[in-house]
């Protein structure tokens, strides 16, 4: 079998913003502290004069970007997600999303993939705590293409915006021809027996579930799902009319995630059986990305296990 | 200043003032205590020092007003309304369910307010924030934040001080409001916050006292600022003040930082503020 080309999607982050910094002179990047980790500092290569370094206090970088957005400019600001969403929730909220900014966070090293630094740093919490906030956009790309178009499309929007990018090098599917918008999930293989809606990285396990399961005779149709929020709510309808089951799929908390959203839509509309695969509740630990994701059943061979399963069930 | 000037400027705060009283008698709520200690610099800068257009409150090159203490929204509404961005007689809506006077300051909802604030400490970095975007786009806007002396404690002020002086933000003029009150009591009780002016210092801000009730002192505090223009550093007026200035019971009590006067207190308040009215047209 071919090498899969990997690339992270924080490198995705860091390649975008340097692409869009030279069409569009009122972007400009803010950092605390992590240019390096966060690959801003591919941006910042290029146009050093447009990337403030606040520093470690994402608090402050949270309201100095509020600030930035008021007087014109589109500020993209990033860090760990686990301070971008959980730090400096409250500045979030009630400096980014109360009065409706246009301002980019762009958060990087979500979820438990982190990896050798542990649960301190393994974000499983952001999609929770941004879906909350009135009129905020929640997206994670599920590869290197989409994470790069996400961010094009998200300078294009007004508003506030989230996104979640990873630390780990994960599989490209897309082609540079795949066109991305905002708030419509994907249909990357068609099935009736069952559906399965990933985000993130964990779409191309989803595929591979999906193809595993053809063999088993399972008709699996599986969807990325790169907006959490607003959620595709006609596909995910669509899926669970067709189909009559749902699994979901996301390197985050069970609680309050994609699945959670999956299931507000379906048991308020169409009532359907839903598994969550996610990380239960629980904080996640120290240990190389591929490893941990397989300890916590976010894999593949999971997802196959969980599907088959449900299937089965009258 | 002249005398006239001056004269005008205690007229027009005293009138702030009333605006103070009735908008939280109206919304029988509110916080009257801290918008008093903080009138006389509301009218300085909206009456004098900042270039704004209330006829266009979005002009992009105006200055910026940020209020980091947002819960004293009474000072700033009341001297917005005086100025000309929406009606005196909206006032006594403070508050109410269906008025766009909200609790806290709203940048979509009233006129003339330039950033949403409310949760305390965050103001100061949405102001550097908005300095720094104009040094960026190389606009001659400064930007003016007002701070509570209670709010220094939270850690953002400081966040948001040594990320000003670390970019030079000569352009950004932090008030602090040191009326010595806060909701639990004396500041230096329930968080000492002293010594303010060498923190500031040592912050990288040049630091200039004065008296926040003296309108001289006040002037002389802004050309202090203007003069800061290309040294690079932040100005930060540490402005003495009495929280409840100018209504007899409120003054010096921190029972008044969240509450408002009923019928009598207010009726009192009023007749208190025409009596200084009167003294000062004779």
């Amino acid at each position: 079998m071919a090498e899969v080309k990997k690339v992270a999607t924080r490198d995705s982050y860091g390649n975008a913003l340097k692409e869009l910094g030279a069409v569009a002179p009122n972007l400009v990047v803010l950092d605390a502290d992590l240019a390096g980790a966060t690959k801003t500092a591919t941006f910042q290569k290029a146009f050093p004069e447009r990337h403030f370094d606040c520093g470690i206090a994402e608090a402050n970088m949270i309201n100095v970007a509020a600030g930035l957005s008021t007087m014109g400019l589109v500020p993209f600001a990033a860090t760990f997600a686990m301070f971008a969403a959980g730090r400096a929730y409250e500045q979030v909220r009630n400096t980014i999303g109360y009065p409706h900014l246009n301002v980019k966070i762009g958060a990087t090293h979500g979820g438990i993939s982190v990896g050798e630094d542990g649960a301190s740093h393994q974000c499983c919490e952001d999609f929770a705590l941004m879906r909350t906030i009135p009129g905020m956009t929640v997206m994670c790309p599920a590869d290197d293409v989409e994470a790069r178009k996400m961010v094009k499309a998200a300078y294009e929007m007004e508003g506030p915006v989230y996104m979640r990018f990873g630390r780990a090098a994960t599989p490209v599917f897309h082609d540079e021809d795949y066109e991305f918008h905002i708030g419509k999930g994907e249909v990357l293989q068609d099935g009736t027996d069952i559906a399965i809606i990933a985000t993130g990285i964990m779409v191309p396990e989803a595929i591979e579930a999906g193809k595993a399961l053809a063999e088993q005779g399972i008709s699996a149709r599986v969807i990325n799902m790169a907006t959490i929020k607003p959620l595709d709510e006609a596909l995910v309808l669509q899926a669970a009319k067709d189909c009559g089951k749902i699994v979901t799929v996301e390197e985050h908390s069970i609680i309050g995630g994609l699945g959670e959203a999956v299931c507000g839509l379906l048991s308020e509309q169409l009532p359907t059986p839903v598994k969550l695969i996610g990380v239960n509740d629980e904080f996640g630990h120290s240990g190389p990305a591929a490893a941990l994701l397989k300890a916590f059943g976010l894999c593949a061979d999971h997802i196959v296990e969980v599907a088959k399963e449900l299937a089965a069930k009258g | 200043m002249t005398s006239a000037e001056e004269k005008s400027l205690k007229l027009t705060a005293i009138s702030v003032r009333e605006g103070v009283l009735t908008s939280t008698h109206g919304a029988k709520s509110g916080h009257p205590g801290g918008s008093l200690s903080a009138a006389d610099m509301f009218t300085y800068l909206y009456f004098k020092e900042m270039r704004i257009d209330p006829k266009n409150p979005r002009w992009e090159d105006r200055d910026r007003f940020v209020l980091s203490k947002g819960h004293t929204a009474p000072g700033l509404y009341s001297t917005l309304a005086l100025r000309g961005y929406f009606p005196v007689e909206d006032l006594p809506t403070l508050r109410h369910i269906d008025s766009y006077l909200q609790g806290h300051p709203n940048m979509n909802t009233v006129p003339g307010v330039d950033m949403s604030t409310g949760s305390l400490g965050q103001g100061l970095s949405t102001a550097a924030g908005m300095a720094k975007g104009a040094k960026f786009l190389n606009k001659d806007v400064n930007v003016y934040c007002v701070v509570g002396d209670g709010e220094l404690a939270e850690g953002q002020i400081w966040e948001a001080t040594m990320f000003s002086a670390h970019y030079k933000l000569d352009n950004l003029c932090i008030i602090v409001d040191l009326n010595g009150l806060q909701i639990d009591g004396r500041t230096c009780d329930v968080m000492n916050t002293e010594p303010v002016d060498k923190k500031f210092e040592a912050f990288g801000c040049d630091v200039v006292k004065i008296n926040g009730h003296d309108f001289q002192d006040i002037e002389s505090a802004f050309a202090k600022f203007h003069a800061n223009k290309g040294t690079g550093k932040p100005t930060a007026i540490l402005m003495k003040t009495t929280k409840g200035k100018g209504v007899s019971y409120m003054e010096d009590k921190a029972g008044w930082h969240g509450k408002a006067p009923n019928d009598e207190e207010y009726a009192q308040g009023m007749a208190e503020l025409e009596a200084a009215r009167a003294a000062l047209e004779v």
